[in-house]
């Protein structure tokens, strides 16, 4: 559930930045159009950031080149970048539609709305809506357990923290994000029943320069471990010069941090892509829902670095616990308030899990409502 | 603990200042220059391929310099010399300038930058809490406040200011005493490319040492926004900047204290400020009226 919402001071400027790279794609699509019909199926990406944000889009374009990769000639893809949510995407959307693309994957969750306007009126089009929650006989739904390698990095940062206190840099109050604090203290909470973890809401997906302020403000605080879920590298680069440690977020971000990144979770988008388009291409395609995580290599854990072995070994056995079928939000958990969220040995439903909006006992935070 | 928000502070309001320092000389001359978020980030994307290149961080700075002068030199020939609408040039000089940056900057994506080396002044930065904060930063922090005072003085206290102003606020009464208002503009707009350059670098070279799509994040529009808030006074810019940064700044440092105030509200806390002050300032008509360049945003045509 990326992106809900968007700063308003970027909108003004994002805005200009998507018309321009619309019309130069535009003009390329078009040329391309009437020359090449020769692939069999037209996979279409509709992205929210720009590729180079090394987070979020990069890795959704990673997937998209594993599938040009794969299929060679016989699969055709394309691509907007930075194509805001709202009134936009639903053109941007409808404009891959019209130019025969057999299946286009929205990639952020402000696209919903116009993801489902416009399936209805291409029925023969499959749509494909990451991280979203409605579906229709052409729009299939996916996303990933990201809050699986949460819980793993609490346990390190809970075995790795000296304070006893992580700093998270948290983007917009939405279930996604909840659920990975929570992960991540109940992780911590594992190892280390008084852990403590600060929250800071930067309200933004990406401001290089102002998550690397709130990193700083965390340090400053006595946090030693930083962990976060806005995009950019900066936070991972203020750990390693305060000498503080950290976790990559969507990529591997060790060339940032040689010191600091005891590992990443790295969005691995390509199996799903390259899944789904093999079906669009045998005609077996069906709209449904996948959530996938760890088991199935939707979410990949960097290699585990600048930690003692034990700490290593820690990290494999859970992994491979989840990847056994175990679900981090396993009971006892008790919610903030003090009610119990799950009895000992209960499992959260997907949807408990998917619209998360109560904090875990422990999280030195209130949530914005 | 305040010592370590103080540092955080100027990091974050030195790109600031310097971009709004530049853009203040601009208005001064007449020009509005609405491109500033295109001329900075490309200055972040050359500065950190070039710094890249060569594995010199000065280098970096000066290329920055120079490609926020080009991306200024086309400005100014559009609107000087060609006499296109202003408003209309600044915001395709942003566009502009978000798109090309991407486009170098690909190669560079992912790739940790340099770090620029710290200045430590001997002596004076042993000074308890004083040395760390004044006299332990990056030599862009320091070149922030000298262009400052450079700036201030010039425009202030030289004739070179006294034209400059002249042509900003009656470009005809200027052009009849025989100065040269469209060169008097090239060379202020180049003088703003320059400085929009420069913070470009801060921020890919000093603030977050890497370089990554759009990491202006709008920086230069708040620089603009200064601008007007400083009532075009270079020394208001610094209260500004400063102002701007402490308070984004503290409203991380609130969170992470766990005040019980909304995080939303604490987001908005620097634009509403900005509002706060604005709305000060123009109490006071007079003042506001003899500051602005009477001739901001006029295309001049000379008759010969």
């Amino acid at each position: 559930m990326k992106r809900s919402q968007k700063e308003i001071k970027e909108k003004g400027n994002e805005h200009m930045k998507s018309l321009l790279k619309a019309t130069v794609a535009a003009v390329a699509f078009a040329a391309a159009g009437s020359a090449a019909n020769a692939a069999d199926v037209k996979a279409c990406f509709v992205y929210v950031g720009p590729v180079g944000d090394f987070g979020w889009t990069y890795q959704h374009d990673q997937g998209r080149l594993a599938v040009e990769e794969k299929f060679g000639d016989k699969v055709e893809t394309a691509y907007l970048e930075s194509v805001p949510e709202g009134p936009d995407a639903e053109r941007a959307i409808e404009r891959f539609a019209r130019e025969g693309c057999n299946v286009i994957f929205t990639t952020s969750f402000g696209y919903m709305n116009p993801t489902i306007k416009v399936a209805k009126k291409f029925p023969d089009v499959k749509f494909e809506h990451a991280t979203g929650y409605k579906t229709a006989d052409n729009v299939a739904t996916y996303n990933s357990k990201f809050h699986e390698g949460r819980y793993i990095i609490g346990q390190i940062a809970a075995k790795q923290s000296k304070t006893g206190t992580a700093g998270y840099i948290a983007s917009f109050p939405i279930p996604e994000v909840v659920a990975g604090i929570n992960a991540f203290l109940l992780g911590a909470q594992s190892v280390n029943p008084d852990f403590k973890v600060k929250v800071v809401w930067v309200n933004t997906w990406f401001d290089p320069g102002k998550e690397a302020d709130a990193a700083k403000a965390l340090i400053d605080q006595g946090a030693d471990i930083i962990t976060q879920h806005t995009d950019s590298t900066a936070p991972l680069q203020v750990a390693q010069e305060r000498g503080a440690h950290g976790f990559g977020q969507a990529s591997d971000m060790i060339n940032f941090a040689k010191d600091a990144q005891y590992t990443a979770i790295i969005d691995d988008w390509a199996p799903y892509y390259i899944e789904r388009v093999q079906e669009v291409l045998d005609d077996k395609w069906h709209a449904g829902s996948a959530w996938d995580g760890l088991a199935e290599g939707h979410v990949v854990m960097a290699p585990y670095t600048n930690l003692p072995p034990d700490v290593v070994e820690m990290a494999k056995a859970t992994e491979a616990k989840i990847k056994g079928g175990w679900e981090p939000f396993t009971g006892p958990i008790t919610k903030q308030d003090g009610s119990v969220a799950a009895e000992d040995g209960v499992t959260l439903d997907d949807g408990a899990i998917l619209g998360m909006n109560w904090y875990v006992q422990g999280v030195d935070d209130k949530l914005p409502e | 603990m305040f010592e370590a928000v103080l540092l955080t502070v100027i990091t974050a309001a030195t790109p600031l200042l310097i971009a709004a320092v530049g853009e203040l000389v601009v208005e001064r001359s007449g020009v509005l220059n609405l491109g500033v978020e295109g001329m900075m980030i490309m200055g972040a994307v050359i500065g950190f391929a070039v710094a890249n290149q060569t594995g010199s961080g000065s280098l970096g700075v000066v290329a920055a310099v120079v490609a926020g002068m080009a991306m200024s030199a086309l400005f100014a020939f559009l609107v000087l010399f060609l006499v296109a609408n202003q408003v209309a040039t600044g915001l395709a000089l942003t566009i502009l300038g978000i798109g090309l940056s991407g486009m170098i900057g690909e190669a560079f994506i992912g790739v940790p930058g340099l770090d620029l080396p710290q200045l430590y002044i001997p002596v004076l930065s042993e000074i308890p809490f004083i040395g760390p904060v004044f006299f332990q930063q990056d030599a862009l922090v320091y070149l922030s406040f000298a262009l400052v005072a450079v700036v201030a003085y010039c425009l202030f206290r030289t004739r070179l200011g006294l034209v400059l102003r002249a042509v900003g606020d009656n470009h005809g009464s200027a052009h009849a005493l025989g100065y040269s208002v469209l060169k008097v503009r090239f060379m202020a707009i180049l003088f703003g490319g320059a400085c929009a350059g420069l913070a470009g670098a801060y921020l890919s070279l000093a603030y977050t040492p890497q370089w990554v799509e759009n990491m202006t994040a709008g920086r230069g529009w708040i620089a603009l926004a200064l601008v007007v808030f400083s009532s075009w006074l270079p020394l208001r810019v610094v209260v500004g900047a400063y102002l701007f940064g402490a308070v984004s700044v503290l409203n991380l440092h609130a969170q992470a204290l766990e005040f019980d105030i909304p995080s939303q509200l604490l987001s908005s806390l620097p634009y509403l400020a900005t509002i706060g002050v604005l709305v000060l300032i123009s109490a006071n008509r007079r003042l506001t009226l003899v500051n602005t360049p009477a001739c901001l945003g006029k295309p001049f045509v000379p008759d010969r």
